[in-house]
């Protein structure tokens, strides 16, 4: 594990797309050093035999049949969002595609 | 104070009414929540008419239901249609959802009664709720100290005597550790136990809800009536609720018990005083106890502190202005999902979103993301091992009564060490329960913790009610 | 160096819709042109505290297409793919990564050649954006709006070996792989519509080497023309490039349809992360033995097969018969061919119509297959002419219903085999003149008699049969 470096924290800040300023990029750094630092103690044990646990119980995925089933109301979804037009959602301009 | 089995026995045989109870735990609330601020929401209006139909189904003669007009208090990260729903943050504020968790559709169907929503530590993320966006919940015990968190709101409800049985959420300790440091019981279940639908989420492989009750068999009754396959959540058990009421009194006769060296290391004199007074109980009521030492679950906060906000990174991604909850207009869409979350989410829930990103981040997911998974696997094959040599387990719930406000606010890593005797059961998936036992040196409340293996919930409840008896008064 | 020295390495990404009736994890119908945001629910909104629960049916349908590409059917699982986008309700998309449900397996073109299949797993679909100013599109626009109807409908992405060396094998791959997802049921194939939509990945070395040259993604192929242009226009693009001792930078470009070529697609400002982790809220899949066993079994017949069937109808089939083989097999009408021709009409008769006249019909694939036989058996026992057949078709089309009574509803009474013989007789005695020149191999004369049997019949008789009887008096 390498240590984390203000560039780290930036570089996931805009991944997260959250704005830092500097101040708070260096508090962010330390107070995240610090969490990765005390996870060295993962090192210790050797884990290459060791499979990783996504789930607690890993039993087999329940599966829905194929059915229709009532959705929401268009106006009520609609009534919380920030702003509509033509009963969609409005985003203001989007620069770059779809990856 | 009564139990919400007494209370819904007398609504059933008609000696007080679901509007009655439901009108005392809201002046309660009134009259307390401005020092406490335990609740962030009161649903008066919704509250009275939920009573209503309680009290219309008794005069017909109607089973109104296990919990007939008890009043409950949801924690605010439970969707509830309609209800105001923010998980302590500004991002949600103002969010009505257009649906309800499963949870507040079997309680209400069991004709409890919701009051209102409780504060917590925004998006569950802390263990003091001192991170909500709304201001702190204050110690009903001691206003200058903490409730302990997240659900430190419905913790402070429960203990104050505002209502018999609040909901709360444990991904990390969330409703033990409350539970403990107020003086309740707190239960979190089996992973799959309690359907996660309609709980905002935190981290998905931990996340798991619970009661909070001021007696054992209140909780039993409350998860009884909670519990159960749900087809909305596809991480639920396929079984039907365990009944826990009818095997209550069974005892520990014949049980082994193991103290475990890594539930207590570390933990103030008081605390451990306390644990091992627990364990007497246990030994005078017929269980035989241990100690053991499983090294392993000193390894369970750094990889909680891995995996919790690497999922939490991705579950609130969706938190983008674009739907729902709060918008910061700028001039472009992705600057008006930077500024919107920005803005939106609190200093907490920013760090525990870098944390994830970075874990999980091209480079960094197998040293950090993958080796907590790892880990995570190590410590469940050694809590196997551990319960190949006992039934239960016995340590402390958290390593100190309720600290002062602000006395840890600074220092993520001090804060977080309070879900070092927590951690462990929500990594495996199994469950645990904390249990008021006697009083630290400054005279707050101590709970001491018993886990067990998966589906245990019987064995576990039977135990907390030997221990419920036995503590001190 | 010249362009001609290179090659092109072709693989492709196609991305179909599955024929549910529901959405991958809700319940919403899988429907396509609903009123905007009307099939919403919390799962599919991305709605805090919503939780995904896998369609059986989307699993069966994707199994089939497995099963149908010769795939290894597996337990699989669903990852996080984590990017923040509008039209994703979650900003992450649920699709499987390291385990996908179908795992290797082969395509076979009608040619004989083979693409080689690296996976074909489950995801699931974005919402829609529209653009608002600028004329719709995305840059300029003032503002975008998002409809989450199709947000959360199942896709398989079916992924090839890059073992694809030409444009035109590219558009056979496509068009074979659309009439096998049709075939199995599991998609409706309609490229313009986005329920099938196809990426290339096009990469070009120099002749005779062997490895990879740095690949460009292209999107926007809303066709099979499209695609096969688009594939020779970017090759020729990079050949072009790499000859003049340029390199190709690996990018994502847009295929230009007005244009007729591929241009960059707007640069990110940072290179994708998508952090992909275990979906914590579904568990593994694993489909029981007997269930992909049932899956598999229940194949219905492919188009290599259909095919062989088809041809199997000609002793000798002409190069024109098996093209015509080929349309009808993709479009999905060859059933009429063999049901008619096992009902006794000629198959070439039978290929003839299918090939020409139902495949120029709008929805020819929706057509009742009966009915179409029953014109066909009407057209080769004479009771309707080549011309009323075709209406009579037109009309099934249209309206649908018995063809017979289309036909009568038309006055194509039908002339009765020995009433035609009679009409002939009547001829021949009153234009004896005729009928001598025509004895005498004058042909041209068949058309008089034809004309004469069309005025006394007032137009129900069918030529080819007057044709027919003239001969057997000859």
């Amino acid at each position: 594990m390498t240590s984390l470096s203000r560039e780290d924290v930036a570089h996931v800040a805009r991944l997260a797309r959250l704005a830092l300023s500097d101040e708070e990029l260096d508090r962010y750094t330390d107070q995240l050093r610090a969490v990765l630092d005390h996870a060295r103690d993962l090192e210790a044990f050797d884990l290459e035999s060791t499979v990783p646990t996504a789930h607690p119980f890993a039993a087999a995925a329940y599966l829905r049949e194929d059915v229709v089933v009532e959705g929401l109301d268009r106006d009520e979804v609609l009534s919380q969002a920030p702003a509509v037009e033509d009963d969609r959602f409005c985003v203001p301009q989007i620069i770059g595609d779809a990856p | 104070m009564t139990t919400a089995i007494e209370l819904a026995d007398s609504v059933r045989r008609g000696e007080t009414t679901a509007t009655a109870l439901t009108a005392e735990a809201l002046a309660a609330i009134a009259a307390g929540n401005g020092t406490l601020n335990a609740f962030l929401h009161v649903d008066t209006e919704g509250a009275l008419a939920a009573a209503g139909s309680v009290d219309r189904a008794v005069a017909n003669g109607e089973d109104p239901g296990l919990l007939a007009g008890v009043p409950i208090a949801l924690k605010d990260n439970l969707c509830t249609r309609g209800v105001p729903t923010t998980a302590a943050s500004r991002i949600l504020e103002g969010w009505r959802p257009p649906y309800t968790a499963t949870v507040v559709d079997r309680l209400v169907g069991a004709g409890a009664i919701p009051v209102g929503k409780t504060n917590l530590d925004e998006f569950a993320m802390g263990s003091s709720t001192e991170n909500s966006a709304f201001g702190p919940t204050r110690n009903p015990h001691d206003h200058a100290r903490v409730p302990g968190g997240s659900s430190g709101g419905s913790a402070a409800a429960v203990a104050s005597g505002m209502v018999p049985i609040g909901l709360g959420s444990d991904t990390g300790g969330s409703i033990r550790q409350p539970a403990a440091l107020c003086g309740v019981v707190g239960v979190k279940p089996t992973y799959g136990m309690v359907s996660r639908y309609g709980l905002i989420a935190f981290a998905s492989s931990l996340d798991q809800i619970g009661p909070l009750t001021r007696t054992v068999a209140d909780a039993a009754v409350c998860l009884e009536v909670i519990a159960g396959h749900d087809p909305r959540d596809s991480t639920s058990l396929d079984e039907p609720a365990p009944s826990l009421v009818a095997s209550l009194h069974d005892g520990v006769e014949g049980r082994t018990v193991a103290l475990v060296r890594e539930l207590v290391d570390g933990s103030a004199a008081d605390v451990e005083a306390s644990v091992n007074a627990s364990a007497a109980a246990l030994r005078d009521a017929g269980a035989t106890v241990i100690e053991i030492s499983i090294p392993e679950l000193r390894l369970g906060l750094s990889a909680y502190y891995l995996i919790a906000p690497a999922e939490a990174s991705s579950n609130l991604a969706r938190y983008d202005g674009v739907r729902y909850g709060l918008r910061v207009d700028a001039a472009d869409l992705t600057m008006m999902n930077v500024a919107t979350r920005t803005t939106g989410f609190g200093d907490e829930v920013k760090r525990r979103i870098m944390l994830g990103t970075y874990a999980l981040s091209a480079g960094y997911y197998d040293a950090y993301y993958g080796r907590a998974q790892r880990v995570r696997t190590l410590l469940s094959r050694a809590f196997a091992d551990a319960y190949g040599r006992a039934d239960l387990l016995l340590g402390a719930t958290a390593p100190t009564t309720a600290f002062e406000l602000g006395a840890k606010t600074t220092d993520p890593m001090a804060m977080y060490l309070s879900d070092v005797f927590t951690i462990p059961s929500n990594l495996s998936g199994d469950p645990a329960i904390t249990v008021p036992f006697g009083s630290g040196a400054d005279g707050l409340p101590l709970g001491v913790q018993l886990l067990g293996p998966a589906r245990s919930e019987r064995l576990i409840f039977a135990a907390a009610q030997v221990l419920e008896e036995g503590a001190p008064r | 160096m010249t362009p001609e020295s290179y090659e092109m390495v072709v693989g492709l990404e196609v991305h179909t819709e599955l024929k549910t009736a529901t959405k991958l994890f809700c319940g919403c119908p899988n429907a396509f042109g609903s009123e905007p945001n009307t099939n919403v629910c919390p799962v599919c909104l991305g709605l805090p505290g919503s939780l995904p629960v896998l369609n059986r049916g989307a699993v069966e349908l994707a199994m089939a297409i497995g099963a149908a590409l010769g795939c290894s059917i597996r337990p699989s699982s669903f990852h996080r793919k984590n990017y923040f986008y509008p039209d994703m309700p979650k900003d992450y998309q649920i699709s499987q990564f390291d385990e996908p449900i179908n795992v290797g397996g082969a395509l076979e073109l009608p040619d004989g050649s083979t693409v080689g299949i690296e996976r074909a797993h489950l995801e699931e679909d974005t919402g829609k954006t529209t653009h608002v100013g600028a004329s719709g599109r995305i840059h300029g626009a003032e503002r975008s709006l998002v409809d989450y109807n199709r947000a959360g409908v199942p896709l398989v992405e079916i992924v090839s070996m890059p073992d694809i060396t030409s444009a035109a094998q590219a558009r056979a791959y496509a068009a074979e792989l659309r009439s096998i997802l049709v075939a199995t049921g599991a998609s409706d194939g309609r490229m313009e519509e986005g329920s099938m939509r196809v990426d290339a990945n096009v990469s070009v070395r120099r002749l005779g080497e062997v490895t990879l040259g740095t690949r460009c993604e292209v999107k926007n192929l809303n066709s099979l023309r499209s695609l096969q242009r688009a594939v020779d226009h970017e090759a020729e693009r990079q050949s072009e490039l790499l000859a003049a001792g340029g390199r190709v930078v690996q990018e994502t470009r847009h295929w230009d349809e007005g244009a007729g070529k591929t241009v960059t697609m707007r640069s990110k400002e940072e290179a994708y992360d998508y952090r992909y982790f275990p979906e914590p809220d579904l568990l593994p899949l694993v489909p029981e033995d007997a269930w992909r066993e049932r899956v598999v079994a229940g194949l219905p017949a492919l188009p290599a097969a259909r095919r062989t069937t088809l041809l199997d109808l000609f002793q000798e089939p002409t190069s024109s018969q098996r093209d015509q083989v080929l349309s009808v097999v993709e479009l999905g009408i060859d059933a009429m061919v063999t049901s008619a021709a096992s009902s006794g009409v000629d198959a070439t008769l039978a290929l003839a119509r299918v090939a020409n006249e139902v495949a120029a019909i709008d929805g020819a694939a929706g057509l009742d297959v009966d009915s179409v036989v029953t014109v066909l058996v009407m057209e080769q026992a004479g009771e309707l002419s080549a011309t009323q057949a075709k209406a009579v078709l037109a009309d099934v089309a249209e309206h649908g219903g018995d063809p017979r009574e289309l036909a009568a509803r038309r006055g194509f009474e039908q002339l009765e085999a020995g009433s035609l013989d009679a009409t002939v007789d009547e001829l021949i005695e009153a234009f004896p003149d005729e009928w001598t020149r025509y004895r005498q191999g004058d042909d041209k004369l068949a058309q008089f008699f034809v004309g004469q049997v069309m005025k006394l019949t007032k137009g129900k008789a069918d030529g080819k049969a007057v044709v027919a009887s003239l001969a057997r008096r000859r």
